[in-house]
């Protein structure tokens, strides 16, 4: 780490969190106590300033609660976040408000995201006007500059939410979220919700608006290939901790975690025919509300040892910038898990067969 | 906040769009229907001294429960009395017994139940216990109740009826508001940084409206009868002051020898909260942004 103040102003580090824990339920109801689930244990993390730092990991892992924490958007139950110098945590309810002007959030489903009963206008307006960045005449200019620069009209300020297609609704989203010019933003899965045809649109659009307003990007997603197109560091969450942190190209080539890992194994190969030497996860995450003790990973982990079952593992330093949690990190040696080999040669066989049975067929059919 | 527009300066973004809906309204052909019906009551409500051919309290024991005929056109009430002199007349006492009551229900109980849905913990099971405790009692019991603490006369009856109808109005804005509280737009004016009581008016509250318009609609028809139930019980509109109800309450002692004294007032009711309900639809209509 590069400063001893990480999240001061003039550091490199916009935003730093430290301890942010938060668990859910435990509340006495009349018979019984509640499970308590234990959403984030323990996370510390710094996002640097221009950078964007994704946090990955299965549903249910916690991070959307993690970055949701990170916004104060729900109260941690202890821990800090610091960010630009300033204590997120601590802040009153007033001081936070006037705060969120530079730190947004774009949600993932853009359908429940946007009020219905607001115009497109108001909807980008509002931001603008809470936090008094321009009056007058100056709000509607505003307005059309914002829709401009996501590729919607400014006239379409009049209509309402419901008139948009999906990806549409998401620029409008984003319009609001870059309204009141914030220096961080979170996309929260922003592109899982939209067909896969528009995707690559909405992320590209969020990459140069990152570029040309000099953003910082929190992002998260279940989705690697978004991951690795677009993120500078990743962090991999599993059941509310973070196993494995480290630079995108790094963590893509030489994943230390057998969790990451797995996820690696999982992305489908580009070439059908190929195949990948991999051992799939098998079946779910422990209960958040149980978590094994020692690793939580263990109880899926193909290489789990008798220390991994009642000690858990720290985040160590494996390489430049690179954490890990797993006490085995050491013994497994560095290979690119993506690497396909090529398929066996009946299954190249069984391909070609389709591929030349569905060449038939299509040419047959105009008949 | 600073002012949002000058007049001069294009597009007004943020202003309420009440030139659209009041446009929508107008081309609603439910607005119309629902208006005109309503407001055939109400001229008839208003003009009432103007438009009753005869007085409406004079009873005359020659002509008891005469059935309709030239000179009296919707017959004569077990006092002689002209029964459609005291239609115009009881439209007066009911529909404010609608209008007035369910507005009582409405501002009270609306605003309570988004608070108690919104900030839920413990104002929310305060309200919520004492809700619960009070539509445990049955509706009239609790009318006659509040009517009785109140003393009788029309308009303490109308604050009775009122008031007996505010926890439905509290446990439907509540549900709502706890329904709309989960939506993302309501987190992402949290993100955005709009204070509390702006969310509250700008993004809550509109969006509980429909079933609270269409439960308001439905409630006039209940408190026009309730108003009725009242006056039977010397509660509410003191006779022989004339309402739709009490002359309904009266007229089904009659109602093999002389239908026509129950059947006028029938429809009259009916008709009226036809009216709201139509008027209420299109109002609805028009708020929602999704219809064209």
């Amino acid at each position: 780490m590069s400063t001893a103040q990480p999240g001061s102003p003039d550091s490199d580090v916009i935003l730093s969190a430290r301890h942010v824990t938060r668990h859910f339920g435990g509340q006495r109801s009349l018979f019984r106590r509640e499970p308590v689930v234990r959403a984030v244990d323990d996370v510390s993390l710094d996002i640097r300033r221009g950078e964007t730092f994704a946090i990955v990991g299965e549903s249910g892992c916690g991070k959307s609660t993690l970055a949701r924490l990170l916004l104060r958007l729900i109260e941690p139950d202890s821990g800090s976040v610091i960010f630009d110098g300033r204590d997120v945590t601590a802040a009153s309810p007033e001081t936070l408000r006037q705060m969120r002007r530079d730190m947004q959030i774009v949600f993932q489903d853009p359908f429940s995201s946007l009020n219905p009963r607001m115009s497109v206008g108001q909807l980008v307006a509002e931001p603008i006007i809470t936090h008094r960045l321009a009056s007058g005449a100056d709000v509607a200019r505003e307005v059309g500059r914002m829709l401009a620069l996501v590729g919607l009209l400014p006239e379409h300020a009049d209509r309402y939410p419901h008139e948009f297609s999906g990806g549409q609704r998401q620029r409008i989203g984003i319009a609001r979220a870059l309204a009141s010019r914030p220096r961080l933003v979170l996309g929260d899965e922003p592109v899982s919700a939209l067909d896969v045809s528009i995707r690559a649109q909405i992320i590209n659009l969020l990459e140069d608006l990152k570029a040309e307003l000099g953003l910082t990007m929190l992002l998260v997603s279940h989705d690697l290939g978004v991951v690795r197109h677009t993120a500078d560091r990743v962090a991999v969450m599993y059941l509310g901790e973070i196993v494995e942190m480290a630079d995108v190209e790094r963590l893509f080539e030489r994943p230390a975690h057998p969790y990451t890992r797995a996820l690696m194994e999982a992305i489908p190969a580009q070439d059908p025919a190929a195949r990948r030497d991999a051992a799939l996860l098998e079946g779910d995450p422990p209960s958040p509300s149980a978590p094994p003790p020692g690793c939580r990973f263990h109880t899926r982990c193909p290489h789990a040892l008798a220390l991994c079952r009642t000690t858990p593992p720290t985040l160590d330093g494996i390489g430049p910038g690179h954490v890990v949690a797993c006490h085995r990190a050491s013994d497994f040696p560095a290979r690119d898990v993506l690497a396909t080999v090529p398929g066996n040669e009946t299954r190249q066989r069984r391909i070609a067969l389709f591929a030349a049975a569905s060449n038939e067929a299509s040419r047959r059919q105009p008949q | 906040m600073a002012a949002v527009s000058s007049p001069t300066s294009g597009p007004d973004v943020l202003a309420p769009k009440q030139g659209r809906v009041w446009g929508k309204l107008r081309r609603s052909r439910a607005a119309w229907i629902g208006g005109s019906i309503v407001g055939v009551f109400v001229i008839m409500a208003l003009l009432a001294p103007l438009l009753a051919p005869f007085d409406p309290n004079k009873t005359n024991f020659l002509l008891i429960r005469k059935p309709p005929s030239a000179l009296y056109w919707l017959g004569t009430d077990e006092l002689g009395r002209d029964i459609l002199s005291r239609l115009f007349y009881g439209a007066r006492a009911s529909l404010m017994a609608g209008v007035v009551s369910v507005g009582i229900a409405v501002c009270v109980g609306v605003p309570v139940g988004l608070a108690a849905g919104w900030y839920g913990g413990w104002l929310d099971i305060i309200v919520s216990r004492i809700t619960e405790a009070l539509l445990a009692c049955p509706f009239l019991i609790l009318a006659i109740a509040f009517a009785a603490i109140l003393g009788p006369s029309l308009s303490n009856a109308m604050i009775a009826i009122g008031l007996s109808a505010v926890p439905i109005f509290i446990r439907l804005a509540r549900g709502q508001a706890i329904s709309v509280k989960a939506e993302d737009y309501i987190e992402g004016a949290r993100a955005v940084g709009v204070r509390d009581s702006l969310i509250l008016i700008r993004h809550l509250a509109p969006n509980t409206l429909p079933p609270i318009l269409v439960q308001s609609t439905l409630f006039m028809a209940q408190a026009i009868i309730l108003e009725a139930s009242l006056s039977f019980l010397g509660l509410g509109q003191q006779p022989p002051q004339a309402s739709w109800g009490a002359m309904l309450n009266t007229a089904k002692n009659f109602m093999e020898q002389a239908p026509w004294m129950s059947v006028s007032p029938g429809i009259a009711i009916c008709l009226v909260v036809i009216g709201f309900n139509i008027l209420g639809d299109g109002l609805r209509d028009a708020l929602d942004p999704k219809e064209a």
